[in-house]
């Protein structure tokens, strides 16, 4: 019945919310108990849950039911089956999702859910912390690791370093000093806090959350430089929040504070912080260097990738140095090496299964959140709580402006009051804060209040900032992120920036930003990269490597297109920016070339015709053409998409046929010879030719007639078929877009997949 | 003193100009004026694959004033100077218009650096020569490769700023204004910059 109801999601309006109902429904059946340990019998039932403490004979059970035996992974499957069935159902209710953001959404409907299982008498789950911290956490970040602007990242990380400590030790000190204050008011009736325990929560609140922000900051696409901030020092705050807990808790177990401790507080910040990162490049750096032997087994790839990442958090947490930072810098460290090493399969794969497994993290956290908050114990204190959302609110808006305005001082590019406004806005708590407060061990006798306390500000700070900050956004026309992808022209110049700047750094004699960034990337040229990059890969530069992505993502383009249809825009071809001079054809020889060509045309319009372009075609290609150069000609060839001919005058006859169709075709064909040829020489109409790899072709002879300086391969210009060349261009076009199915880098030998469908990444 | 020379001194201080003003004195062995062999023998440029398009640069009629061609085989303090006041940044509360400014004469300097034959465009020849420049400290790269990037870049240009071309139209070359258009997503105004506070170069201290 159910699959009926959800094949009718479109019959009849309503019906989107019958389904999400029936989804809810489903959820709070998930979580019930079921008592299920008898087994059913067809025949009367016996006592006992074994099948083995039978006493009496009956008949073979055929059917029985063993809720137990798959208890704990059936629930932990539909629990989170039924988070992405709402995931999905806020997508397809397109008006909702676009005023409030996915994690509100997410946790109304585990608040909906808590109630229900309440409502019913059982208990309803709570988050656990140690699932929290092992399993839900790291995925999150872990993605937002690996895919962490590099750029950016490292032109502001003073301003992120300085947000994330000191904005994060000064909220934590001011809203538990507040507090502490706060009790001591006689009405407040809240006297039996202590000091510690009003600055133990403190740390814990003023923490901001990656999860939180990420989840809001996603959909609202500020621009890259806002972003970088609230989401760096949500990240970075990790160590100072760590370390801070742990302090407060060890002062409140022992009751005292001398100043050693202080001390050895601020000692064990740097350990932490500095620990939890050098275990992760350590990590970094194995994962490296473990993707430089992959090339055999290019299927556990991906693995590698997790599991290093994962241990360096766990290996970090043991120690109780700082996860996340760990986490963070075996993502940033491993990535640059292990791209280049593995194949673009591989590196698809681990795009998609991070975004999968953080999506579905972010989407379990925010519904138990909703859900803890029904079930757990709470003790309500109205001027606790709501002291502690103002005051959070205060100390976020001080510590930005004030930081602000000291680090404006250092930066080149300030920020503005907008920038300031969105950073203090966007400083939202989540879970973290939560699963901190959950694991306040219970001999603190307002725990509860505190839980309760952190569930407001975190829902006060997710809902209200949440929902309001994309039109204040919009409001204050704060400057969003630019859309388009880079081209190669900006890369090129991004590059040449570099180098420029280091270069005028170097004549004025200051060894500033660009000179450090210089020497340091050319340390890793030299040394890293030679260890950690498999085969020659490693003198690559970057540009290169960019320009041969961006190939590659043409070819593929091009291959899925249908080849050379001449439904692909022609807009420039390289005629058009090819300075060379165009020599004179006397009009005789035009009349031959053009007589030439049209009969070899003629003759093979029919062959192409009966041709399939697939690329599953098997072909016998040779194997020994070298896969660069073939790509790159290819490339070359879809970049004029146009017909062009080196002598740009004789591609203007040749486009002017009897028939439509056909010059393209044959033109095409030679193109590739003239293409062939402009590869291996320069351009210049006095140049030797190499001789080409592919055996020498009829229509290269028609070129030929017009420059007798070059080396004739062949010198009677008969009409001769080139079907042969035709097949050569065509299997090599096939040879490439099968190549290109699973490329790889560099060149490596064909691997035979059974699964032809390119994933664009 | 230049307009321009004027507007960067109210910006910087005096000891950030005296700064270098020591520097200059230290590259020139302390003459008047400092030549190219002077710029060309700083230890640190050697590894840099555009040091010659860079020194040009200082010596490029082309930067120091508006309306001439051609190179100056020596400059003194003030072009130096001159020079270096493409880097500077942008200031806080800059307007739009002159933000706009800025941006050209950051972005003109960059085209004076490829256009070299100074007839104000940019030729095939001649950005095929700055890409293989930008590559040419990067260990062998095949010509072939070097000159698809070119090429693929100077596609892109055209087809950016010229759109559909017909097959005989000939693209000449990126104009400045053609330049301005395919550069404007890099913020130049905020990246083209060199930190020239607290300078002290004349012990070479490390900078921020």
């Amino acid at each position: 019945m159910i699959f009926e109801m959800s094949a009718l999601s479109c019959a009849f309006p309503g019906c989107r919310w019958s389904v999400l109902l029936l989804v809810l429904v489903l959820l709070v059946c998930s979580a019930l108990p079921i008592d299920a340990s008898a087994s059913v019998y067809p025949l009367r039932g016996t006592e006992g849950s074994n099948l083995t403490n039978v006493t009496t004979k009956k008949a073979f059970p055929v059917i029985g039911v063993n809720y137990d035996h798959v208890r704990k992974p059936f629930e932990i499957a539909l629990w989170i089956l039924l988070a992405l069935l709402m995931k999905l159902g806020f997508h397809i209710i397109p008006r909702v999702s676009s005023v409030v953001p996915e994690s509100c959404l997410l946790i109304v409907v585990g608040l909906l859910v808590g109630g229900f299982i309440k409502v019913i008498g059982e208990k309803p789950p709570v988050l656990d912390s140690q699932l929290f911290f092992l399993c839900l956490l790291p995925p999150i970040i872990l993605d937002a690791g690996y895919f962490l602007p590099i750029r950016p990242f490292t032109d502001n990380v003073g301003t992120i370093l300085v947000f994330a400590v000191i904005g994060t030790l000064w909220n934590a000190f001011f809203v538990g000093g507040s507090l502490y204050a706060l009790c001591q008011i006689e009405s407040v009736d809240l006297a039996g806090i202590g000091l510690l325990s009003c600055l133990l929560f403190g740390s814990i609140v003023s923490a901001v959350d990656p999860v939180a922000v990420l989840a809001v900051f996603e959909e609202i696409h500020i621009n890259e430089l806002l972003h970088i901030l609230v989401f760096g020092e949500s990240l970075l705050n990790d160590a100072v929040t760590v370390v801070l807990y742990n302090l407060f808790e060890e002062f409140y177990k022992v009751g005292t504070v001398t100043v050693l401790d202080v001390f050895l507080g601020v000692v064990c910040f740097f350990v932490v912080s500095l620990g939890g990162v050098l275990v992760g490049v350590i990590y970094g750096f194995l994962a490296a260097f473990t993707s430089r032997f992959t090339s055999h087994t290019r299927v556990i790839e991906p693995l590698f990738v997790f599991l290093y990442s994962y241990m360096a958090y766990l290996s970090s947490e043991l120690f109780h140095l700082s996860g996340i930072m760990a986490l963070i810098a075996c993502g940033v460290v491993m990535r640059p090496y292990v791209e280049a090493n593995i194949s673009h399969k591989s590196y698809t794969t681990i795009k998609y299964f991070l975004k999968m497994w953080s999506s579905v993290s972010e989407t379990l956290i925010f519904i138990f959140l909703g859900v803890s908050t029904v079930a757990g114990p709470h003790a309500w204190n109205w001027a606790f709580v709501v002291g502690t959302v103002v005051l959070c609110l205060v100390s976020r808006v001080l510590g930005v402006i004030g930081l602000t305005f000291i680090i404006n001082k250092f930066r080149i590019v300030k920020l503005t009051k907008k920038d300031q406004f969105i950073v203090a806005y966007g400083g939202l708590r989540g879970a973290i804060a939560f699963s901190l407060g959950y694991l306040l061990s219970d001999s603190h006798p307002t725990r509860h209040l505190f839980l309760t306390a952190i569930i407001t500000v975190i829902f006060f700070t997710v809902f209200v900032q949440g929902m309001t900050i994309r039109p204040l956004v919009e409001l204050l026309a704060v400057k969003r992120k630019k859309e388009s992808k880079r081209s190669i022209n900006e890369e090129i110049h991004t590059e040449f920036l570099d180098h420029l700047l280091r270069g005028v750094e170097d004549v004025c004699g200051h060894y500033g930003h660009y000179h450090w960034k210089d020497k340091l990337s050319r340390f890793n040229k030299t040394y890293v990269k030679r260890w950690l990059i498999a085969g020659e890969n490693f003198r690559e530069p970057e540009l290169i490597a960019f320009y041969r992505k961006m190939e590659l993502k043409q070819a593929i383009m091009m291959v899925e297109s249908g080849q050379l249809s001449s439904s692909l825009p022609s807009t420039v071809s390289m005629q058009n920016i090819e300075p060379k001079p165009i020599p004179r054809v006397s009009k005789k020889q035009e009349e031959e070339i053009r007589r030439i060509l049209r009969s070899n045309l003629q003759n093979n319009k029919q062959r192409m015709r009966s041709r399939s372009y697939s690329r599953h075609t098997l072909f016998e290609a040779d194997e020994e053409d070298n896969m660069s150069e073939v790509r790159l000609r290819k490339t070359k060839m879809e970049m004029d998409r146009r017909v062009s001919v080196m002598e740009g005058r004789v591609s203007h006859y040749l486009t002017v046929p009897a028939n439509r169709e056909s010059p393209r075709i044959g033109v095409r064909r030679v193109r590739f010879e003239s293409d062939n040829q402009v590869f291996s020489t320069d351009r210049l109409p006095t140049a030797h030719f190499e001789k080409p790899s592919y055996p020498s072709t009829p229509d290269a002879v028609s070129l030929e007639a017009e420059f007798p300086k070059r080396v004739n391969q062949k010198t009677d210009i008969g009409p001769k078929v080139y079907a042969s060349d035709n097949h050569q261009r065509e299997l090599d076009y096939q040879s490439l877009a099968r190549c290109l199915s699973d490329p790889g880098p560099h060149k490596e030998e064909e691997e035979d997949d059974d699964d032809d469908e390119i994933f664009m990444s | 003193m230049s307009s321009r020379t004027n507007r960067w001194r109210k910006t910087v201080s005096l000891e950030q100009i005296n700064n270098l003003n020591k520097r200059f004195r230290q590259l020139s062995s302390n003459k008047e004026t400092l030549s190219r062999e002077d710029l060309a023998s700083i230890p640190d440029l050697d590894n840099n694959p555009i040091r010659l398009q860079i020194i040009n640069a200082f010596f490029d009629k082309r930067n120091l004033s508006q309306s001439e061609v051609g190179i100056v085989q020596e400059i003194g303090f003030e072009e130096f100077l001159m020079v270096l006041t493409h880097f500077q940044p942008a200031a806080m509360d800059i307007t739009e218009d002159n933000r706009e400014k800025l941006r050209r004469t950051k972005l003109r300097f960059l085209f004076n650096m490829h256009d070299t034959d100074g007839n104000g465009i940019i030729t095939l020849e001649e950005y095929r020569q700055a890409v293989e420049e930008l590559l040419s400290k990067a260990g062998t790269i095949a010509p072939e490769t070097v000159k698809a990037i070119a090429d693929a870049a100077m596609l892109d240009v055209a087809s950016t700023t010229r759109g559909k071309m017909e097959p005989d139209e000939f693209y000449e070359g990126i104009t400045f204004e053609h330049f301005l258009q395919i550069l404007k997503t890099l913020d130049i105004e905020t990246t083209m910059h060199v930190r020239f506070l607290n300078l002290d170069t004349a012990n070479m201290r490390c900078g921020k």
